[in-house]
């Protein structure tokens, strides 16, 4: 039963990153690439949990945080510089 | 099937209900018009899959080990606080960059402001 239930839900992820590469390929817009790669980003993380679980381990729960700062910080740049053409701003100093 | 063992699948019915609501926010991803609604989809019930699998493995490892784990918990608080934000900024830049909405939707109360807002400070 526990096997059964980790292998459906890591096959359940898996369909959801091949429908998130999907709008990544397709996407008619650029935000729409950023919300599918960020979708990408987040479901890892319960990825990373599953197996986490599936292998009775500890080691793995750091990889849960890094993971999620990073993907927080990417999706953030990308949709800046998006808007504004720039990720960091500098005023003038004059 | 003993006590122990049921005790042992509440966290995995947990981690299986989030993957559940993770396929079906992919599913909203697929099939919704246009990048606003799509990112309401993707936003709202990824998080909450995500916290319903990390919300299981950590009573999975306080059921079998009795180890509470801080770091699931931080996981959970920055998932929790971080992925609506990202979901903002992305449709804030996708309105910014005038992508279009969709043909179906019927209200649009952000353009006038945002008219206003560049005639203020063309003057």
């Amino acid at each position: 039963m526990f096997e059964l239930l980790m292998t459906g839900s890591l096959i359940l992820l898996v369909l959801t990153i091949l429908a998130c590469l999907y709008r990544v390929w397709k996407g008619p817009s650029m935000p729409d690439r950023i919300q599918a790669l960020d979708t990408i980003g987040i479901t890892l993380v319960g990825g990373v949990a599953i197996f986490s679980v599936l292998l009775r381990t500890h080691a793995f729960l750091e990889v849960i945080l890094i993971i999620g700062i990073l993907s927080f910080i990417g999706t953030i740049a990308f949709a800046r510089s998006l808007e504004r053409g720039v990720v960091i701003e500098r005023k003038r100093v004059d | 099937m003993n006590a122990k063992e049921l005790i042992e699948l509440i966290g995995p019915i947990f981690i299986f209900i989030g993957t559940v609501f993770t396929l079906l926010s992919a599913i909203g991803l697929i099939r919704l018009p246009d990048v606003y609604t799509r990112s309401h989809a993707a936003s709202k019930s990824t998080t909450l899959g995500v916290l319903c699998t990390l919300f299981g493995a950590f009573l999975f490892f306080l059921f079998t080990e009795e180890y509470v784990s801080i770091r699931l918990l931080l996981g959970i608080f920055f998932v929790f606080l971080t992925a609506p934000i990202a979901a903002h900024m992305v449709c804030r830049s996708a309105y910014r960059s005038n992508v279009e909405l969709a043909k179906e939707s019927v209200q649009d109360d952000l353009k006038e402001f945002l008219k206003e807002e560049n005639v203020k400070e063309r003057v």
